[in-house]
């Protein structure tokens, strides 16, 4: 790990001054990604603000018939707490499927939205990378890319976004709260993770001296018909090959809204508006869950290793909307494969 | 509290290898004795205990959060050491296999019941794995055999003990007063 100093401001304020004041400065909290990241040299802060003990970012309040999520709390905290479990069973259960108990103990709400790929080339200082060092190139797209996007990917970089609780939240139309030199300001989930164009170094749209104070869930939380499903090499702590979140509104057979995020196919949680639309009004058919599949993966593209990944996501859309139509969403524990 | 490192930010410039300058004051009560000392910023957790605190009964294995070997609890809830800042931890109360036992030297539960288990072969994984089934009974969402082995998945066993460490737990569960389901 590289040298650094530290500071531990008192108030959100000054930690953002803190990090304003010095480049290479950056925010630590739960640490799980960063220090890791630092142990690999792929970060080398010069300075780490520690936001993890601000007062007043680790409550989950009431706000306008949804609930507002402090940056600070737990990922542990966030899945068990009865108001999420009962409201947004979705999120939960997506967050539950993320990591191991001791990660979630230490990985907070707002580090969980700023994590970085598990690409492997971003990882290897060794190699290049374009999300590391712009401009080096990106040895995935020809290179071992099990692991990698299928849709929205550049040229420049098919890395993936690894969170499964981001997939959740895409899917509930959550926003961000972030505060910065300029003020207050709000982002709507779809709008805080971006693709990787040209600019791959750039997994979000927050600046670099803004913080995440809050994550904002609207009142529908979906709790009858919803699932996350999600498909990996091994059943339990390892990131998602694909992942889907699927949430339904039903009137008797048919669906009256639906909501559709997949993880692990993109450089952020993806949301296809059409797919979703075409499923509002439609008999919950499995018909209806394959034109939505196709739909979504009309433009995927496979790189050889993740080829694989656009006929997994495939049935793993239509599995994910059956499962969330019948309301018999897959318990964790569950590793029984239908 | 604030705390300003200003005083020895010189310190961040100078050279690998010697010794570091930019100190921190930190107390942590580690299994049950409070305890007053100087931190680098970059020293974790782990190696606080492993290498300054002399309590190597905390193992290192794979330093990267992905093996559960490292796991301590933190405030009464299980975490991996390896990747926390020991700076960041000002004022946390830190548990060890080694503060499991009681004083007389009884043994923890747990400990008994992996003891009685045989849930180890090479047993470097054990320390981990012990705290981190202390942590996973003190969280309480597991109920059964499958609900242990989810939520026991952040620690790995290379021997491949698994059918026995889980059979420790649910022995050390029941003992515990937790009604299977």
């Amino acid at each position: 790990m590289n040298r650094f100093s530290y500071s531990r401001p008192g108030a959100v304020s000054e930690a953002v001054r803190a990090v304003q004041a010095e480049a290479g400065a950056k925010f630590i909290a739960g640490g799980t990604n960063l220090v890791d990241l630092m142990k690999y040299d792929v970060e080398r802060p010069r300075r780490l603000v520690d936001v993890g003990a601000l007062p007043g970012l680790d409550r989950i309040e009431e706000q306008a018939g949804g609930l507002r999520i402090g940056a600070l709390v737990t990922n542990s905290a966030l899945a068990y707490d009865p108001r999420i479990q009962e409201r947004y069973p979705l999120l939960s259960r997506a967050v539950l499927s993320g990591a191991s108990p001791q990660l979630r103990n230490a990985a907070t709400t707002g580090g969980n939205l700023l994590q970085r790929t598990r690409c492997y080339y971003f990882y290897d200082t060794g190699t290049p990378c374009n999300k590391r060092e712009p401009g080096t190139g990106c040895p995935a797209v020809n290179g071992v890319n099990r692991i990698h996007a299928i849709l929205g990917t550049s040229e420049h970089c098919i890395a993936t976004h690894p969170s499964d609780m981001c997939v959740a939240l895409a899917a509930l139309e959550a926003s961000v709260e972030v505060t910065g030199p300029g003020g207050d300001r709000r982002i709507a989930l779809a709008d805080f993770h971006r693709l990787p164009g040209d600019q791959p170094e750039r997994d979000s749209t927050l600046g670099a001296d803004e913080i995440v104070t809050a994550v904002q869930l609207p009142p529908k939380g979906f709790p009858a018909n919803y699932t996350y499903l999600k498909l990996r090499d091994r059943q339990s702590y390892a990131f998602a090959l694909v992942s889907v979140a699927a949430a339904l509104e039903m009137d008797g057979g048919s669906i009256r809204e639906a909501r559709l995020a997949l993880g692990g196919v993109a450089h952020k949680p993806w949301r296809d508006p059409q797919a979703e639309a075409l499923l509002r009004g439609r008999p919950a058919t499995r018909e209806a869950f394959a034109e939505a599949a196709a739909l979504v993966l009309k433009d995927a593209r496979g790189y050889g290793g993740n080829t694989f990944k656009i006929e997994l996501a495939r049935r793993a859309i239509i599995r994910a909307l059956s499962q969330a139509a019948a309301g018999t969403p897959q318990p964790i524990a569950d590793k029984h494969i239908a | 509290m604030p705390v300003d490192p200003a005083a020895t930010g010189a310190a961040a410039a100078s050279p690998a290898g010697r010794a570091p300058a930019m100190q921190h004051r930190i107390t942590l009560t580690i299994n049950g004795t409070r305890r007053q000392m100087e931190v680098a910023p970059w020293t974790t957790l782990l190696d606080l205990l492993r290498e300054e605190m002399e309590l190597t009964g905390t193992k290192k294995g794979c330093d990267h959060g992905q093996c559960g070997a490292c796991t301590v609890l933190l405030n009464g809830q299980r975490i991996n050491s390896c990747l926390a800042l020991a700076v960041t931890k000002d004022g946390a109360e830190v548990l060890t296999v080694e503060g499991l036992a009681a004083a007389d030297g009884t043994l923890h539960p747990m400990q008994a019941a992996f003891v009685e288990h045989d849930a180890f072969q090479c047993g470097y994984c054990t320390p981990g794995q012990i705290c981190s089934a202390v942590g996973l009974l003190k969280e309480g969402h597991a109920r059964s055999a499958e609900e242990i082995r989810e939520l026991m998945s952040g620690n790995l066993c290379r021997c491949g003990a698994y059918p026995n460490i889980v059979a420790a737990i649910e022995q050390a569960m029941q003992q515990a007063g937790v009604a299977a389901r």
